[in-house]
C-alpha cells in the first residue's frame, strides 16, 4: 500500500530492541540484565534517498540494520520496507533488497566469483538479460573482470567488497544496506566504492542506508545523515545542520608580530593554543568571524590570519562525548 | 485451501534452492577430480573400516547375541546405509553453531530461501556418497545371505525401512542443531545419537542392556531405523516383545521425528532472531 | 594461535620458559570452550558404553579372546575413550587443522621466519592441549565406565605412572604423525584428503575398533608394531599391566622410538618445505 510513491520508503516508528545479556557475578552465577540496543528509534527514508547512518562503536547502527533486514525481530515499535515487515516476510523483502556486510562476504567462499553470480541469479529468479546487463554495469564500473574466475576466498578485501556489493545489486534492488562498506580497504579501493554507489544511486534510484565510521564516506555520498547513540537517535538531518547540534567551532588562527601572552577579552571567543607568535582562538561555528577578526585587529598587531572551519569527526566526537556526560 | 497451496509452493521453492546450491557445489567439487576421489574413497573406507571390525569379531566367533554374520551385516548395511543418506543430504546442518559465532548464519537470513535449506545445502560434500554406496554393498550381500523368504511385501519393508531410516536420522541431524541455537559448541553432542546410534544398530539388540533398547525404542526411538523391520524380515522376535504391528511403524515415527525436529528448528530461529545470539 | 616473545632468549632456560609458556597456552586455551568439553565427555560416555556392549557379547562368546579377560577387555574400551580427545589422532580438534589453514593461506611463511623452532612450538602446544584433554575429557568418561561396568584398573602407583608417561609419548607420537599431514599441504593443494586418510589409519592400527591383539597371525603381529598402536594399544596394555617387570620399559621405549623417528622425518620434511617457500616465495 505504501509502496512506490510515498515518501515512507523505509518507515520506523518507536523501534526497540532489548536484549538479555547474562553476566558472570561470581564464580558460578549469572545475573542476567537487561540492555536496551535501540531505544525507541522512529525515522523515515524516502525512495532514492541516501542516508549516512552513523554511531560509535555499540550505538545500535547493525542492529538497527538486522532489523531492517529481517534478520532480527524488533522488541516492540513497526518497521515497514516498501510497506513490507521485515521480520514477518523475509524472503520476499530478501528479494528486493540488497546487504553488504563490511565484515563478511554474503559470497561463497569457495566458489569463484562468477560462480557466486550465477547462484544468485537463479536463487533470485533475475531474468537473464537484466542479470546480464547488471553484471556488465558492475564488471565494468568495479572493474570486476580479472576477478571472475577466481574464488572468493583468494580475493583481497578491497577486491571482494567490490565483489560483494555487485552481487547485492544483480537482482535490481530497490533498497541496499550497507554495514561499513570500506572499512579496511585502501583509499583507491574506497574512492571507487563511493563512486560506484554514487552513480547507482543516481542512475537507477536505488535507496541506500550506509553505516560507516568513515566521515569521509558520509561527506562523499549523503545528503542526509542520521547518528545514533546509546540506541537514540540524536541527529536527523543534513551534514551542515550537524555542526550547530553538535556546538561544533571554528577556529580563528592569528600571526601576532611577536610572543605574546594568550589574548583575553575578545567577546565569544576563547584562546586555545598559544605556540610563539602563532595564537588559536576557538568561536562558535554559527557565529560571524568578521567581529572576532575586528575585535584581535583593534588591540594586537595583527601580521597574518586564517579561519579554519570545524572538523566534522571532532563535531561527531564531541555529541558522542556529550551525550556520555 | 489458500494455506496448503501456499505451504505446498513454499516447500517446491525450497527444494529447488537446495538443488541450486547443490548442484553448484558439485560441480565446484568436480573440478577438483582427483581430491574428490580420494576424499569418497575415503569416505567409505571410513565405514568399511567399521565393517572389517565386524569381520575381524567373526574370525574368533560363529555368532553375536545369537545373530551370524550375515544377519549383523544386515543390520549394519541397512543402519549405516540410512544414517549415509542422512549425512549426505542434511549432516551440513551440524555446522550451525559455528554459522552462530562467527555471525555468517546472518548472511543467509538475508537471502531469499529459507534458512534451513541453505545450511543444509551450503557446502554440499558429495564425497560423503562414499559411506551410503559402501553400505548398500554390505546391505547387498546381506540381503542375499539371509534366510528370507522373498515378497513384494517384504521388499517395500527393505525400502521404506531405508528410507524411514535416513529420515529418523535427518530428524536427529536437525534437533542436534537446533539445540546448537542454544548451545553453540554442543555440536558433538548430536554425534553421540547419529553415529553414536549407528554404532549401536549395528549390533543385534540383544548384545545390550535391556534399558538401553528400551531407551532407543521409546526415548530415541533409533530402534525404529533397522532394528524392528529387520528383526520382523528375519522373522526373529524383538527382545522387548513389543506387539507385531510396531515393526511396521517407522514411517510413522519418522514422520513423527521429522514434525519435531522443524518445531524444534523454528523455535531455535526465532529465538536467534529475538537474541541475535 | 598466539606468538609469545620472551625477552632476550638465547639461553637453554630462556627456550625452556618460552615452550612452558606457550604449553601453557595450549592448556588454557582449551579449557575455555566448556560447552564443548562437556558435551565430548557425553559423547565419550556413550560411545564407551556402546562399545563395552559389544566387547561384553564378544568376550562372552570367547573369554580370554587376545589374552584379556572380560573385565580387561571393558579397561580397554574406556582407556580408549578416555584418550580420544588427548591424542585427537583419529578425530578433528588438534594443532594440525590451524596449521593447515595457515599452509593453505600462506601465513606459516612467517611463522618460519619467527625466531622459535616451528616444530618445537606447535608440540608445545599440543602438549598443553593434550593436558587438558586428559583432565577435562578423560577423567569424566573414565570414572563413568569404572561405576557402570567391572573394570580391572591396577592398584600399583607404578602402573599408573607408567600408564602417564605413555600418554605422554601416545601424544608425541599422534603429534608426530599430525604434523608430517600437515606438512604435506605444502606439496599438495588439499591435504585434507590426507588427513581423512590418517584419521582412518589411526582408527584402524591404533586399536580403538578392536584390540590389535585380537588381530589374527602375521597381519596382526605387523600391525603391532606401527607407530598408530602407541595411541591406543600400548597404553591400555600398559595400564592393564601387560608387559611385566622391564617388559615395561620396552613399550615406553617401542613408543620414544616412534616419536623420535615421526619427529626427525617431521624435520627433514620442514626443511624441505621451507626451501619451497624460499625459492617459490610462498
Amino acid at each position: 500500500m505504501t509502496d512506490g510513491t510515498e515518501p515512507g520508503f523505509i518507515e520506523l516508528a518507536e523501534v526497540a530492541k532489548a536484549f538479555q545479556v547474562r553476566r558472570k557475578a561470581g564464580r558460578l552465577r549469572r545475573s542476567r540484565h537487561e540492555v536496551r540496543a535501540v531505544d525507541g528509534i522512529s525515522f523515515t527514508v524516502g525512495r532514492g534517498e541516501m542516508v549516512g547512518y552513523i554511531g560509535p562503536n555499540g550505538a545500535g547502527k547493525s542492529t538497527t540494520i538486522k532489523m531492517l533486514t529481517g534478520i532480527l525481530v524488533p522488541s516492540s515499535g513497526r518497521i515497514r520496507v516498501a510497506g513490507i515487515d521485515p521480520s514477518r516476510e523475509r524472503t520476499r523483502l530478501a528479494r528486493r533488497m540488497g546487504v553488504v556486510f563490511g565484515q563478511r562476504t554474503t559470497l561463497w567462499w569457495d566458489l569463484p566469483l562468477r560462480d557466486s553470480y550465477e547462484l544468485v541469479r537463479r536463487m533470485y529468479r533475475v531474468p537473464y538479460d537484466t542479470y546480464r546487463k547488471n553484471l556488465d554495469r558492475c564488471v565494468e564500473l568495479l572493474d570486476l573482470g580479472p576477478l571472475l574466475a577466481t574464488p572468493v576466498r583468494q580475493l583481497s578485501l578491497g577486491q571482494r567488497m567490490r565483489g560483494d556489493i555487485a552481487a547485492a545489486l544483480l537482482h535490481d534492488p530497490e533498497v541496499l544496506y550497507l554495514d561499513e562498506p570500506t572499512i579496511g580497504l585502501d583509499v583507491i579501493s574506497k574512492a571507487r566504492v563511493r563512486d560506484f554507489l554514487r552513480e547507482v544511486n543516481a542512475s537507477l534510484g536505488t535507496t541506500v542506508l550506509l553505516t560507516t565510521h568513515d566521515l569521509t564516506d558520509i561527506e562523499q555520498l549523503c545528503r542526509r545523515v542520521m547518528v545514533i547513540d546509546h540506541g537514540r537517535l540524536v541527529y536527523d538531518g543534513g551534514l551542515a545542520g550537524l555542526h550547530e547540534v553538535g556546538e561544533s567551532e571554528r577556529t580563528l588562527v592569528v600571526d601576532l608580530a611577536r610572543e605574546m601572552a594568550p589574548i583575553e577579552g575578545v567577546p565569544g571567543a576563547r584562546t586555545v593554543k598559544v605556540e610563539g607568535p602563532r595564537q588559536w582562538l576557538a568561536f562558535p561555528a554559527s557565529q560571524s568571524a568578521a567581529p572576532v577578526v575586528a575585535a584581535v585587529a583593534e588591540r594586537w598587531p595583527l601580521v597574518d590570519l586564517s579561519v579554519r572551519e570545524p572538523d566534522i569527526e571532532d563535531v561527531i566526537a564531541r555529541m558522542y562525548t556529550g551525550r556520555a556526560e | 485451501m489458500a494455506e496448503s497451496f501456499g505451504r505446498a509452493a513454499s516447500v517446491r521453492h525450497g527444494v529447488r534452492a537446495y538443488l541450486l546450491i547443490v548442484a553448484m557445489w558439485v560441480r565446484s567439487t568436480l573440478t577438483y577430480r582427483a581430491s574428490f576421489v580420494i576424499m569418497a574413497v575415503g569416505n567409505a573406507a571410513g565405514s568399511g573400516l567399521e565393517f572389517v571390525a565386524i569381520l575381524l569379531m567373526f574370525s574368533h566367533i560363529d555368532a553375536l547375541g545369537g545373530f551370524g554374520l550375515p544377519e549383523v551385516a544386515l543390520l549394519y548395511g541397512a543402519s549405516a546405509t540410512a544414517l549415509g543418506l542422512a549425512d549426505l543430504l542434511l549432516g551440513n546442518v551440524e555446522r550451525l553453531g559455528s554459522r552462530v559465532r562467527d555471525g555468517t548464519l546472518d548472511v543467509l537470513l538475508v537471502r531469499p530461501a529459507p534458512v534451513y535449506v541453505q545450511v543444509a545445502a551450503d557446502r554440499f560434500a558429495l564425497r560423503r556418497i562414499g559411506r551410503p554406496l559402501q553400505a548398500l554393498a554390505v546391505l547387498g550381500w546381506a540381503l542375499t545371505r539371509v534366510q528370507v523368504d522373498w515378497t513384494p511385501g517384504r521388499v517395500v519393508l527393505v525400502v521404506a525401512m531405508l528410507l524411514s531410516g535416513a529420515a529418523i536420522f535427518g530428524a536427529i541431524f536437525t534437533l542436534g542443531a537446533a539445540f546448537q541455537f542454544v548451545a553453540q559448541d554442543a555440536a558433538q553432542v548430536q554425534n553421540s545419537f547419529t553415529y553414536g546410534g549407528n554404532a549401536m544398530l549395528q549390533y543385534p539388540p540383544t548384545v545390550f542392556s535391556r534399558e538401553l533398547v528400551r531407551g532407543a525404542t521409546f526415548v530415541i526411538p533409533l530402534a525404529f531405523v533397522n532394528w524392528l523391520p529387520a528383526l520382523r524380515l528375519l522373522g526373529r522376535d524383538d527382545p522387548l516383545g513389543l506387539p507385531g504391528w510396531v515393526d511396521f511403524l517407522g514411517p510413522v515415527v519418522a514422520a513423527v521425528m521429522c514434525g519435531g525436529a522443524a518445531l524444534a528448528w523454528r523455535a531455535g530461529l526465532r529465538g536467534y532472531r529475538s537474541t541475535g545470539s | 594461535m598466539f606468538w609469545h616473545r620472551t625477552a632476550g632468549g638465547g639461553a637453554v632456560g630462556g627456550a625452556v620458559a618460552l615452550y612452558a609458556a606457550v604449553a601453557r597456552g595450549g592448556f588454557r586455551r582449551y579449557a575455555t570452550y566448556r560447552t564443548a568439553t562437556a558435551a565430548g565427555v557425553f559423547t565419550n560416555t556413550v560411545f564407551g558404553c556402546l562399545i563395552a556392549y559389544t566387547f561384553q557379547a564378544l568376550w562372552h562368546e570367547r573369554p580370554h579372546l587376545g589374552g584379556y579377560d572380560q573385565a580387561q577387555a571393558l579397561t580397554f574400551v574406556w582407556v580408549g575413550q578416555a584418550l580420544l580427545a588427548t591424542v585427537a589422532l583419529t578425530m578433528g580438534g588438534g594443532f594440525h587443522e590451524e596449521m593447515q589453514e595457515r599452509i593453505r593461506s600462506g601465513d606459516i611463511a612467517v611463522d618460519l621466519y619467527r625466531p622459535a623452532d616451528l616444530q618445537l612450538w606447535w608440540l608445545a602446544a599440543d602438549l598443553g592441549r593434550a593436558g587438558f584433554q586428559l583432565l577435562g575429557r578423560g577423567v569424566l568418561p573414565m570414572v563413568a565406565g569404572a561405576l557402570l561396568f567391572d573394570l580391572a584398573l591396577p592398584a600399583s602407583p607404578l602402573l599408573w605412572a607408567a600408564f602417564l608417561a605413555s600418554v605422554a609419548l601416545a601424544v608425541t607420537v599422534s603429534f608426530a604423525l599430525r604434523y608430517l599431514v600437515a606438512l604435506s599441504g605444502f606439496w599438495l593443494l588439499d591435504s585434507s584428503g590426507v588427513a581423512v586418510l590418517s584419521g582412518l589409519a589411526a582408527m584402524f592400527f591404533s586399536g580403538t575398533l578392536l584390540p590389535l591383539r585380537v588381530f589374527p597371525g602375521t597381519f596382526g603381529e605387523v600391525v603391532r608394531m606401527l607407530p598408530w598402536s602407541s595411541a591406543h594399544q600400548v597404553p591400555a596394555d600398559v595400564l592393564l599391566g601387560r608387559y611385566p617387570g622391564l617388559g615395561l620399559l620396552g613399550a615406553l621405549a617401542f613408543q620414544a622410538g616412534w616419536a623420535a623417528v615421526l619427529l626427525a622425518a617431521g624435520r627433514l620434511l620442514q626443511a624441505a618445505a621451507t626451501r619451497k617457500v624460499v625459492v617459490q616465495g610462498g
